[in-house]
């Protein structure tokens, strides 16, 4: 094989070992639509990083988590609902980086590769970072496992035992920005909530405890990234995507075809 | 540790929401080894009360005065645990923090639902699942015991087992204990004092006095009709979670052995 294709692969499981287990609490925090609005808004930080010349990955985490804490921030003084604000924030920060992409003088960037990935592209130095970026994330997951389940658990009852939730939640979100800006180059920013969701839905069918669902989902995400190259190499098919299709039938087989039994 | 001694106080507690007063200068002091109870009509400030009381929420006015280094123990309203986080009973009670197993399999029988340590929690029933909340709690040692509606969801038999229990927790722990409750009669038998919430507090004191006080008659009484006093009985044996009953002696030997 190529040396483009095994960087994309190692950089592709280890996009799927840091979302697996960060994916099992967006579900169970049932943040998916959240992890939209932060992907989504992900192209705007490329745009403004390319507009200020700083680093684009820089940029993107700082709009990110700038999205994120404006979120929090309007839920509490907004009678519009959460998905509603959500809505808003998603799809007005991914227009909003369109436009401002289209307004940089000479710039010709690949649309599509920020939109949908391009794993088959990932540089020697881009794979570092991306393992260094997954490292950090599982370092930092792991630390606060314990409190980030309290929190799930119930807020309320986490702060009164002790548990800083500010603190966990703004640690949280940053994880979130962290992986956006990890899996960008793999799924682009329209299919990155799909990373984070779909294997942790198949993990749940097989998992008694959360550890072995996250665990299980960073699996499932690993055999999509695999299956999904394989796809992409055979019928020359957008590897993103393909990865996505196949995490998708996963879920389905697992949900729909093997009968009704659920292991809880 | 010292009978009777202060735990928690709030004095001159006021909270209002959206120009809407919702709490208006509450006095309340709960002390060791006192079962203190918090009734009132819907919408009276109990749960912005105790909210209030465990720092989640900040009063518009007064302030709380806790024992340093008090250790809550918090059941809240209505926890309902999504069957999508895979979790059993016993992973359950270790969110809490760190445990042994015996020590979690002693809380379980203190509360007599040591059969579902294996159970996936979102799966117990309603009264199992307040038991295992009062299990999560004294694992942590309680100096106080804080209980939302902790009867809520379960059917009325279980409701005075449950009452008992917590009674017998509070015995044996020497903890304070604050609840809110609706179920007036059950809840009345079984605290040291009660506290009648309508915004402001309209009576407290011992409930034989406050269930023939004029204003909790005016506020709660008329609606459950004259006549009924409160719910005052000794038992002679008691039910565990299926119903079944046991007499006394015999649960005693249950838990101690």
């Amino acid at each position: 094989m190529d040396d483009f294709i095994w960087r994309a692969l190692i950089a592709g499981l280890v996009v799927a070992a840091v979302a697996g287990p960060l994916g099992t609490f967006v579900v169970w925090r049932r943040m998916a639509y959240f992890g939209d609005s932060l992907s989504h808004s992900a192209l705007l930080g490329i745009a403004l990083g390319i507009l200020t010349g700083v680093n684009t990955t820089l940029s993107l985490l700082l709009v990110c988590l700038g999205i994120a804490v404006l979120v929090v921030w309007m839920e509490s003084r907004q009678r519009l609902s959460h998905d509603t604000l959500l809505g808003i924030f998603a799809h007005s920060s991914l227009s909003l980086g369109l436009v401002a992409l289209s307004l940089i003088q000479g710039l010709r960037i690949d649309l599509m590769a920020y939109l949908f990935g391009d794993i088959l592209a990932v540089t020697g130095t881009e794979l570092y970072w991306i393992m260094a970026g997954g490292a950090g994330v599982l370092l930092v997951l792991l630390m606060i496992w314990r409190p980030l389940l309290a929190l799930t658990v119930n807020e309320d009852l986490a702060q009164v035992e002790g548990v800083r939730v500010d603190l966990m939640r703004l640690l949280f979100m940053l994880l979130m920005a962290l992986v956006v800006a990890v899996a960008i180059k793999l799924v682009g920013v329209l299919l990155i909530t799909s990373l984070l969701i779909i294997p942790a839905a198949v993990a749940r069918r097989f998992s008694r405890s959360p550890e072995q669902m996250a665990l299980l989902a960073a699996l499932a995400g690993g055999v999509s990234v695999i299956g999904g190259m394989w796809v992409s190499l055979q019928w020359d098919t957008p590897t993103g995507p393909s990865i996505v299709v196949v995490a998708s039938l996963l879920f389905f087989m697992v949900n729909l075809g093997w009968g009704t039994h659920r292991v809880s | 540790m010292r009978a009777n001694e202060l735990l928690l106080s709030g004095s001159d507690l006021s909270f209002s929401r959206g120009g809407q007063l919702l709490l208006d200068k509450v006095e309340i002091a709960i002390h060791r080894d006192e079962i203190i109870t918090v009734i009132g009509p819907n919408g009276a400030g109990k749960t912005t009360l105790v909210r209030i009381l465990l720092g989640l929420l900040k009063p518009s006015q007064g302030s709380v005065i806790s024992e340093l280094g008090l250790k809550i123990g918090y059941v809240p309203q209505r926890l309902q645990m999504d069957p999508v986080l895979p979790m059993s009973v016993e992973r359950f009670l270790k969110t809490a923090g760190r445990f042994s197993a015996q020590a979690m399999r002693e809380a379980l029988l203190e509360v007599g639902a040591d059969r579902v340590l294996d159970c996936p929690i979102s799966e117990v029933s309603g009264g199992e699942f307040q038991r295992i909340m009062l299990a999560r709690a004294i694992l942590r040692k309680p100096d106080l015991l804080i209980l939302d509606e902790p009867t809520q969801g379960v059917d009325l038999g279980g409701q005075a087992e449950l009452y008992q229990l917590i009674s017998r927790l509070r015995d044996r722990y020497h903890c304070g204990v604050l609840m809110v409750s609706h179920d007036l009669h059950l809840v009345m038998a079984a605290s040291d004092s009660v506290l009648c919430l309508n915004q402001h507090v309209c009576c407290s004191g011992r409930p034989e006095a406050i269930s023939q006080h004029p204003e909790y008659l005016r506020l709660i009484g008329d609606t459950v009709g004259p006549g009924l006093a409160v719910y005052s009985h000794e038992h002679d044996h008691s039910h565990d979670i299926h119903g079944n009953i046991h007499n006394l002696d015999e649960s005693k030997e249950e838990e101690h052995g």
